[in-house]
């Protein structure tokens, strides 16, 4: 009880500063402060971004002040469950997620999910992308497809993530699409994507199913080959990578982050929160941190927003049932 | 090669980049002392300033310098406070904290002073030489293998077992294995063992079992035991000196770890916690008889090994790194993240495209070594002090240290809860002389043999890589040879006893 008190007055104190600081800002300034709940630890990608975020809209002057709070543990599933016990005297936070909040929620790791919270929008995103080695002798998917018909067994595709998480889904949404069978396709999980890269250079996996801007900084090294990208058309940062569907397989895939806030949001509130992402697009600021970071802008607030979770989920979802993780 | 070095001296030595050398050095050292804040977090939290300085030569040169200075920085509590903040220097609180009890503990700092010192410089020799052929040496180990080398590093586990009997050693390293599948492992979807508790999702953090098996009983140790601190207490400081006769002991060890260390960093799935580990395992297995009973208790030869073979596996982890783009560790990922957003490309490219960026790094890691063993040997006496500040400071000092290392990254309170309930099982299971280094080991290790052994499983569909890749059969005899030459051994010698005491 005395920790949550003592939670309280942070915020109160932080608040206070928020209130101190507004009358110095400029004058196109839409909100006071925001509280960002950021689900992980210091120093991962939700960190990044919900930091990253705040130093854009603050620095543009859209925002007095942003304070962070990191609360890990279970994934990222505590802080969706503090945010919605503490609905009501959390209107000032916004919690950073992108795509596990779907396919954690799926399986249930997660007791709660996006429609539990209030939707704000989603920011950024990276297309997926499937290399293979430089010195290998597959130069597109049609090459792939043709190995994995020979020897399904021997081409064995990597990831970062889990069997049932983000990288092994989308070589499982390639494959299906291109009409094979998912649930023979070898997918192998590393805890890193370093360790996957290894793996790929040292020949023990044939292809790594990763994010695409991993990818074209690896390609850049001229150490792989990009031979499919989950993208509608061929992305500026790397015009070389043929998309998955100029070779005929139909499917797009978007890994997400954005931002979510506590059930029962008053209606104005959301309007600011929205208002404020929308406005950052056009600063200065804002293009210097999503430069630095190789992000992409991928913009869908409120009801587009929901609707691109909700197409996520169904795909995903019919895909893990396929795939017997549901 | 010369040319290249050329390039390196005169970008390393602007007055710029030598106080980025410095600058870097200090900050990681002073806040590597507090557990909780590795390198990955320190080099984290100082990548935004490394931004702004814009000059991807300096950035790389200040941010290798935290590194340094926090590695160094690490097995300062690992020493003093029995407080090991990265799981690399957990091998060196095993006999440099029994040192710091005996009053040695200005010798202990010296020694591990200078065997980073060595470690690291022989390191960065090897790397300017060997790194581009090294580059395919990283890609020989696959899963197998990897499998395969922690089974070594279990085999080797009686060499922790310190002052305890083999068996209880065995027994803490099962449950060490037991504790590192709580969790969802990198193999499944589903949380294992977690009993519904989402704090337990993610399985136990590294920092608090860490805190739990060696800092939080050491406290709790001094307040049960008043003896036990005046024995601290007593011990003079200012015996820092090493003499000739040690000096000649730890020489050839800080000679074969800094290459075995340095060897084990190259591989992208081993690192540091790996070399030092097995670094104090084979110079303790190679030690005379007289000095393997020392080891547990304040060996320097058992301080020197892992403290060299962490600093030299450091730096073989900038070769897949550097040449490969392959970070193999937490914090090389982390520097690989700095250096994508310098709009510098770490791969094979690198040495051609940009090779003042490369020796720049080379150059600043000798910088830093030197500038880390001039920074802190005239510190060492007043870092020492530490040991001998009254006990009733002391320990509330030490608990608050705990307590904040594992609470800092996370900030996560269940954590807490978790340190102290693990801690009062450690005192008791310390009380019964069950010792507690054999179950971090196993906990650190066990996430590892269990995701390669899975992995090799799947690739090979079942346990066919044993005969198919010779390398893993070699490692695995090697781990063969490791639990039975010793009891072999230790057999003969009773025997001997036995049949002398008869012939009298």
């Amino acid at each position: 009880m005395t920790f949550v008190l003592g939670r309280r007055a942070l915020l109160a104190a932080a608040a206070a500063f928020a209130m101190a600081g507004s009358a110095s800002a400029g004058g196109h300034q839409v909100l006071d402060s925001i509280h960002f709940l950021i689900p992980g630890g210091a120093g991962g990608g939700w960190d990044g971004t919900a930091r990253g975020t705040g130093e854009a809209l603050t620095g543009a002057g859209l925002v007095g002040n942003a304070s962070y709070e990191n609360m890990s543990g279970g994934g990222g599933g505590k802080a969706i469950g503090y945010l919605i016990e503490n609905a009501d005297s959390n209107h000032g936070t916004l919690m950073v997620n992108s795509t596990p909040i779907v396919i954690r929620s799926l399986t249930g790791v997660f007791p709660h999910n996006f429609r539990d919270l209030t939707l704000v929008s989603g920011t950024i995103g990276d297309y997926a992308a499937l290399v293979v080695n430089k010195d290998s002798p597959i130069n597109s998917m049609a090459d792939l497809l043709a190995a994995y018909d020979a020897d399904a067994s021997a081409t064995a595709i990597g990831g970062g993530s889990v069997p049932g998480g983000m990288d092994h889904l989308v070589a499982a949404m390639v494959m299906e699409a291109a009409g094979k069978d998912a649930l023979n396709v070898k997918y192998i999980p590393y805890d890193a994507g370093g360790k996957a890269m290894a793996a790929l250079l040292s020949g023990e996996i044939k292809a790594l199913s990763t994010g695409f801007s991993e990818a074209v900084a690896l390609a850049d090294a001229g150490e792989v080959k990009i031979i499919g990208v989950t993208a509608d058309e061929r992305v500026d940062a790397y015009g070389d990578a043929p998309t998955m569907k100029e070779q005929g397989i139909d499917t797009t895939f978007v890994n997400w982050r954005g931002f979510f806030a506590a059930p029962g949001l008053p209606e104005d509130k959301l309007t600011m929160y929205q208002d404020a992402i929308e406005k950052m697009y056009a600063t200065p600021e804002w293009e210097a941190v999503r430069a630095r970071n190789g992000w992409v802008n991928i913009h869908n607030s409120g009801d587009d927003f929901k609707a691109f979770l909700e197409g996520q989920e169904k795909v995903i979802g019919d895909l893990m049932k396929k795939l017997g993780f549901l | 090669m010369i040319e290249g070095l050329l390039i390196g001296l005169s970008a390393a030595f602007s007055i710029q980049n030598l106080l980025m050398v410095i600058a870097g050095c200090l900050i990681g050292t002073f806040i590597g002392m507090l557990p909780g804040l590795g390198p990955m977090s320190i080099i984290a939290i100082m990548i935004p300033v490394a931004i702004t300085i814009g000059d991807p030569s300096a950035a790389i040169i200040l941010l290798a310098g935290v590194y340094y200075g926090a590695i160094f920085g690490g097995s300062t509590s690992s020493i003093l406070l029995n407080a090991p903040g990265v799981a690399g220097t957990v091998a060196s609180s095993f006999d440099g904290y029994p040192m710091a009890r005996k009053g040695q503990a200005g010798k202990a700092l010296t020694i591990a002073a200078i065997a980073s010192f060595a470690g690291g410089s022989i390191g960065a020799l090897l790397l300017m030489i060997f790194a581009p052929m090294l580059s395919t040496v990283a890609l020989l180990f696959h899963s197998a293998e990897y499998f395969a080398l922690m089974v070594v590093g279990l085999s080797a586990i009686a060499a922790f077992a310190g002052t305890g009997n083999v068996a209880k050693a065995v027994l803490m390293t099962l449950v060490g294995l037991v504790m590192a599948t709580v969790g969802e492992g990198a193999l499944f979807n589903m949380p294992r063992f977690t009993m519904g508790l989402m704090d337990l999702q993610s399985g136990f953090s590294f920092i608090t079992l860490a805190m739990a098996m060696f800092a939080l009983p050491e406290a709790l140790f001094l307040v049960l035991n008043p003896a036990r601190s005046a024995q601290g207490a007593s011990g003079k400081i200012e015996n820092l000196r090493i003499t000739r006769e040690e000096g000649r002991k730890i020489a050839p060890v800080i000679g074969r770890q800094s290459i075995q260390g340095f060897f084990i960093g190259v591989l992208p799935g081993a690192g540091a916690t790996i070399a030092s580990f097995l670094g104090y395992a084979v110079e303790r297995n190679i030690a005379s008889k007289e000095e393997q009973e020392e080891f547990g208790k304040g060996a320097i030869k058992g301080l020197a090994a892992p403290e060299t073979a962490n600093n030299a596996a450091c730096t073989g982890s900038f070769v897949p790194l550097l040449t490969l783009g392959i970070p193999g560790s937490g914090t090389t990922a982390i520097l690989l993240g700095a250096l994508i957003a310098l709009n510098v490309t770490p791969g094979p490219r690198l040495m051609i495209d940009e090779p003042q960026i490369f020796w720049a790094v080379i150059i600043s890691m000798y910088i830093g070594n030197l500038v880390l063993l001039i920074l802190n040997l005239p510190l060492i006496p007043y870092i020492a002090k530490v040991l001998s500040i009254p006990r009733n400071y002391l320990i509330p000092f030490i608990l608050f240290f705990t307590l904040m290392g594992s609470y800092i990254g996370q900030n996560n309170a269940t954590e807490l809860l978790l340190l102290v309930g693990m801690g009062i099982c450690a005192t008791v299971l310390k009380f019964a002389d069950y010792p507690l280094a054999p179950l971090l080991i196993g906990f650190i290790l066990g996430g590892m043999l269990e995701d390669n052994f899975a992995r090799s499983m799947q690739l090979y569909d079942g346990v066919g890589f044993v005969i198919d890749r010779p390398m893993t059969l070699g490692l695995l005899v090697i781990a063969a040879l490791l639990v039975i030459v010793p009891s072999y051994r230790a057999r003969r010698a009773k025997a001997r006893k036995e049949g002398v005491a008869e012939g009298d």
